[in-house]
């Protein structure tokens, strides 16, 4: 409620922003002290195994593996922030790397053009994920579902394998890195940072939280909640596209099945999650996204490293993410409401 | 019965085009050769709606008709005397898996979604961890015999269809369904008034986990063992129970329409293939028809308040 008090009156920052701080301190917290706990039981196990676990090539590893999911998972911070969900994130990430592969068509020349009609798609499908929500009074899980497969069906019409051809300048993105941090890392990097201060410096960030916390409220404090659900999806969108630019990079092609291989839908919903944004929406932060797709990727490491079977991973992650929110559930009851 | 009248009515509509293009379709042998096709998704609709209507959501389904059919598999191994024993097995591991669903749901106040995301993984992980990353083993003719055989004339998966309808029907004209509906609708409300909410979600979820074990069986049975036996299976249920006009949230909608829904997302299919829309484009058009059958019942009913969350916690 205090909340959204602040959203309207932004004139008071300092306050605004010590308040906000200290409310998404906690699971921020939480997730950051397991990464470091996981980090220290990895380097444990690995060295029992008589390896070394944070070299560079495995810290590179990290940063790489986790820079596309890292980008999908900030617009997804952003939905579910807003109390929405985005399940066509996949889809459109596969679209993406096929429309920038065939447009580059591995001319450097081409790689302005592409990336503008890469963004430009994903921001629309974005818009139509949320008018649909919003105009047509659709469930985000049916609306955006719905949409995941009209794409799919796209897709899966005009291609059966990997098409078109990115440059190898543009292939730079993917794979070059300086020093021991990767340019993908660094893109993942600016997307967070400019999310972050979206949702604690501006007035569309206080409305995206007033939003998520509860509609009905918002709406009658004046906000326009629509149009808020309408930019959210916008915005989560594009970053969905900007994965798919980072992923045609990497692999130096477009792929129909980049997006659904790397289950990019839920799993981004899971990061988002175990970083301590509450389903429901409106408590939460970039940060936690950050610490959740970190804390997955140096799970993935381990297991790489230690060379256990995949399938392992997948049970490992189920749990550890099924007993993080009941741990931020517990943490909730014990705060006076 | 009223409740579900607009699902009905499309229903018709969908067979009598089918039936237009294929003539066939008319005859007993060809509507049961449809009816016997529907059957595993009106099941797991039936299952999932028990879950929707009390306000939560079960993605894990999909990977339990994978999990169960491979473990079927792995353990018949061909073997007709050990149908029995494993048929008994499955039922008792889908009613498992929905009880930890709904123990960790309502006891550890984790959104059901992500308990049975996280359950999805652990089933998806756990099975071809144990089978070594595919499928092995074969099922039993008996086994085969749910899914394919029949009485006579009338396959055995219409027969148990029949029959589970039933149950679900019966189940929410008694108390109990009054209890879960009454629960989805506003749980703090139904728990003061005395029912146990905690316990009417457990049982939702361990039916949907049941229906997960007999349309596995049946999907066994019908389609063979596979590892992709029940991929995108929980989406398609949910579809299906928000095509036959049941609210996200909960407290809405009726069992028959949610498996009237689910018939009707397999005629869509059946449509569509026999217009000669092209396999992918199929999605597509699937797509458009979801989003605009959810977006008219919508508008039809605009006074009914449409929870736009992800999960039903946000009430709480």
């Amino acid at each position: 409620m205090n909340l959204l008090v602040r959203g309207r009156r932004p004139a008071r920052r300092g306050e605004a922003h010590g308040g906000l701080a200290a409310r998404l301190r906690e699971p921020t917290q939480v997730v950051f002290l397991a990464l470091l706990g996981l980090v220290a039981v990895g380097w444990a196990l690995v060295a029992l195994d008589g390896d070394q676990f944070l070299t560079m090539e495995s810290v590179v590893g990290i940063q790489q593996r986790s820079a596309a999911l890292g980008i999908v998972a900030i617009g997804q911070t952003l939905a579910i922030l807003a109390g929405s969900l985005d399940l066509s994130v996949a889809y459109l990430i596969s679209l993406a790397s096929l429309v920038a592969a065939e447009i580059m068509a591995g001319q450097d020349g081409n790689v302005v053009p592409a990336v503008a009609a890469v963004l430009a798609i994903s921001a629309l499908v974005g818009l139509v994920n949320g008018l649909v929500i919003t105009g047509l009074q659709v469930h985000a899980f049916i609306a955006t579902l719905g949409v995941s497969l009209i794409i799919k069906g796209i897709v899966d019409h005009l291609y059966d394998g990997p098409a078109g051809k990115v440059p190898e300048s543009f292939q730079l993105l993917g794979y070059s890195r300086i020093g021991p941090i990767p340019v993908s890392a660094m893109l993942w990097a600016g997307v967070a940072v400019v999310a972050w201060f979206l949702l604690s410096r501006t007035r569309l960030g206080y409305r995206i939280y007033a939003v998520g916390g509860d509609e009905e409220v918002a709406r009658l404090s004046g906000i326009r909640t629509g149009r808020v659900i309408v930019i959210v999806h916008v915005l989560c969108s594009v970053c969905a596209g900007i994965a798919g630019l980072l992923l045609a990079g990497r692999l130096g092609a477009g792929a129909p099945t980049v997006g659904t291989d790397g289950g990019y839908d839920l799993e981004s919903i899971a990061a988002v999650v175990l970083g301590g944004t509450a389903l429901a929406g409106g408590k939460g932060g970039v940060a936690g996204t950050v610490g959740g797709v970190l804390l997955l990727a140096v799970l993935d490491t381990i297991f790489n490293q230690l060379e256990i079977n995949s399938f392992g991973k997948d049970v490992v992650r189920g749990v550890v993410i099924v007993i993080a929110v009941a741990v931020y559930a517990r943490r909730g009851t014990r705060r006076p409401a | 019965m009223r409740r579900a009248l607009p699902i009905l009515a499309v229903l018709m509509v969908l067979l009598a085009a089918i039936a237009v293009v294929n003539p066939f379709f008319l005859e007993p042998a060809g509507f049961l050769a449809f009816l016997k096709r529907a059957a595993p998704l009106v099941i797991l609709a039936a299952g999932q709606y028990f879950v929707i209507v009390s306000g939560e959501f079960d993605l894990s389904v999909g990977s339990l008709v994978t999990a169960e059919v491979v473990i079927a598999a792995r353990l018949i191994d061909g073997d007709e005397s050990a149908t029995a024993p494993v048929l008994a097995l499955l039922i008792v591991v889908g009613l498992l898996v929905g009880l930890v669903n709904g123990v960790v749901t309502t006891k550890l106040r984790v959104p059901s979604f992500i308990v049975t995301l996280g359950m999805l993984l652990v089933l998806s992980g756990a099975v071809f961890l144990w089978t070594g990353g595919a499928p092995r083993g074969a099922l039993s003719q008996g086994f085969r015999m749910f899914g394919r055989g029949g009485l006579g004339l009338l396959p055995w998966s219409v027969l148990i269809l029949l029959a589970v309808g039933a149950v679900a029907i019966w189940l929410m004209r008694a108390d109990f369904g009054k209890t879960l509906i009454a629960t989805g609708d506003n749980v703090r409300a139904a728990a003061l008034s005395g029912v146990r909410v905690d316990r009417a979600k457990i049982f939702a979820f361990m039916f949907s986990g049941l229906a997960a074990a007999v349309a596995a069986i049946l999907l066994g049975g019908f389609a063979g063992v596979s590892a992709q036996a029940g991929q995108g299976l929980e989406f398609s249920a949910i579809t299906a129970v928000v095509l036959g006009g049941v609210v996200l949230g909960g407290g809405r909608g009726s069992v028959l329409a949610a498996m009237a829904g689910a018939f009707t997302l397999e005629a869509l299919f059946t449509l569509l293939n026999l217009y000669g829309i092209s396999g992918a484009l199929e999605f597509t058009v699937q797509g458009v028809i979801i989003i605009a059958a959810v977006a008219a019942g919508a508008i039809r009913l605009p006074r009914k308040f449409t929870p736009r969350r992800g999960d039903a916690h946000a009430a709480s």
